[in-house]
């Protein structure tokens, strides 16, 4: 568990190396999320919306037990609700915690271009500094999950920052601790990969989920908040949860390398107009004047 | 494109051109009138704006030397949408204004076959049917104008990002670097050539006028159409006048 302070790993927008990365030895953090055993209680949306000091946002009732279509600026951890249909005709309840699932490859911090408005820190955190946020909302096309969300008034996005104030200071994320039912369990990745993979085994063999399996998409290098599904192959069931969510390519090949490698090409005409004046001299009006440079 | 657009530009042309002055000497001729110049004053003062506040957004490199000319990165995102407004606004206005001269002939189409020899300075003066504007002076016009329609298209999803979906945002944002990229390229040609390249171009953006040797040397149809007279006999008897004045000249020995 990391303790005290946060070392960073990556910064959004940053020209160079990143200071102070790799210096320090940080295990990486992950939030596990037992979807089979949440009960729908929300305890952890008023344990988010409570830690985090949020204004209370609107819920919206759309006859189901979901408390508003989507996250918010303000409402960063929202359960969300499916009946699915089973092959046998009868409805199975799906009930997911939808936050930010802090890539290790995040798309957010790809795309940003504000220097420190996105970082990531060794221990696998994604999180916002509203300070150098620049409202531009390149992190909310970049995000596969569809989580940044922008406040209008501010002009600032904001997100689920997994409580990085409470896991600098060794605590676990504030959903974590309101859990009633050990659904969400936080940990090393290692240990949480560890359980979940245990737990889907379970499901598997003992409770007759044969495509029970654990979430941590490998198109995004893994997540730092990976699910146990009932059925790992359909995950879109589970509130739309993309099952190969991708960063769009113009924040990956084309910001990081078509992008200053055309801006330089698109420079060269200066020295070559520069070195065209010295080899080829200017185009006078004709006849020169006596006494131009007409020689 | 008829009536009331050409109607609204005659208008703006006749009441922008009552002001100010543009004194034409002797031996000048009048190449841009006040109204011309001052749209390409205006879309050049908010192209630049536009160029660097985008700029500033494009890569972390350029960010934190060219954020704080507009007091930081949110107030380069701010304004870089208004000041691309400003420019798409009248680049549109001088766009109506240069549609005839800016119309491209087979004279263009000539002009490109020969721009080998135009870029090597190879001929003294222009073919005599280049008009008003050159092919390469048309080339970097249309090229502005289709930048203007995708920068225009391309950013408003930029702007608004959540009224269009996040891979039209994508797209939107290769498409509108690409255009920058194209105009960057334009940008320091059109500088350079009308600056350094050739002296007295500068001046009919500033005060409107060139002289007639310039204008019978770079635009030799538009010469004849300005003054009546053929652009080469006046040439050629400048040419013969100057050497006889410069025989006159000891230190030419």
């Amino acid at each position: 568990m990391p303790s005290g302070t946060l070392q960073i790993r990556a910064i959004s927008g940053h020209s160079g190396a990143v200071p102070g990365a790799g210096a320090h030895r940080e295990e990486e953090v992950c939030k596990y999320i037992d979807v089979t055993t949440c009960i729908g209680c929300k305890a952890c949306e008023v344990a988010c919306v409570e830690w985090n000091d949020m204004p209370f946002a609107q819920t919206t009732f759309d006859n189901t037990y979901q408390t508003m279509p989507s996250t918010a600026w303000n409402f960063w951890n929202l359960i969300k609700f499916d009946e699915h249909p089973k092959d046998d005709g009868s409805l199975m309840w799906t009930m997911r915690k939808d936050q930010c699932m802090h890539c290790e490859d995040p798309g957010c911090l790809r795309a940003c271009p504000a220097d420190g408005a996105i970082v990531q820190y060794t221990n696998g955190i994604v999180d916002f500094n509203q300070e150098n946020c620049i409202g531009c909302q390149y992190c909310v096309t970049g995000c596969p999950f569809d989580i940044p969300k922008f406040n209008s008034t501010t002009k600032k996005v904001y997100k689920c920052t997994l409580c990085s104030d409470r896991v600098g200071q060794g605590l676990e994320p504030a959903c974590i601790k309101a859990c009633p039912t050990g659904c969400l369990k936080f940990g090393t990745k290692v240990d949480m990969l560890g359980l979940a993979e245990k737990r889907a085994a379970q499901l598997r063999e003992h409770s007759g989920f044969q495509n029970a399996g654990v979430y941590n998409p490998s198109s995004i290098s893994g997540t730092h908040v990976i699910y146990v599904l009932h059925d790992a192959t359909k995950p879109e069931m589970y509130g739309g949860l993309p099952a190969n969510p991708k960063i769009p390519a113009t924040f990956t090949m084309w910001k990081s390398f078509a992008k200053p490698v055309g801006l330089l090409l698109a420079l060269l005409a200066a020295p070559v107009a520069f070195f065209h004046y010295i080899a080829e001299g200017p185009k006078e009006a004709q006849p020169p004047l006596p006494g131009e440079h007409d020689k | 494109m008829t009536t009331a657009v050409e109607r609204f530009d005659d208008e703006a042309r006749r009441r922008v051109n009552a002001h100010g002055r543009t004194t034409v000497h002797e031996n000048e001729l009048l190449r841009h009138p006040v109204y011309t110049r001052v749209l390409h004053w205006s879309v050049a003062i908010f192209f630049l704006l536009a160029f660097l506040s985008g700029f500033a957004l494009y890569t972390p490199w350029l960010y934190h030397a060219l954020t704080p000319i507009f007091g930081g990165g949110p107030m380069t995102r701010l304004l870089h949408p208004w000041f691309s407004l400003g420019f798409v606004v009248f680049f549109g206005l001088q766009l109506l204004n240069w549609l005839d001269p800016m119309w491209w002939t087979p004279a263009d189409s000539r002009w490109l076959k020969r721009i080998k020899s135009y870029v090597s300075n190879e001929e003294a003066v222009e073919a005599e049917d280049v008009g008003f504007f050159n092919g390469g002076q048309k080339m970097y016009f249309w090229t502005i104008a289709a930048c203007a329609v995708i920068f225009l298209l391309t950013g408003l999803p930029l702007w608004f990002p959540r009224s269009f979906g996040r891979l039209v945002v994508a797209i939107s944002s290769v498409l509108h670097d690409v255009s920058a990229l194209l105009m960057l390229v334009g940008f320091i040609v059109h500088i350079y050539e009308s600056t350094a390249q050739q002296p007295g171009t500068f001046h009919a953006m500033t005060r409107g006028t060139v002289s007639r040797r310039w204008a019978w040397t770079h635009h030799p149809a538009w010469y004849r159409q300005a003054t009546g007279r053929d652009p080469r006999a006046d040439y050629e008897r400048a040419r013969a006048a100057t050497r006889r004045a410069g025989s006159l000249d000891p230190a030419d020995d």
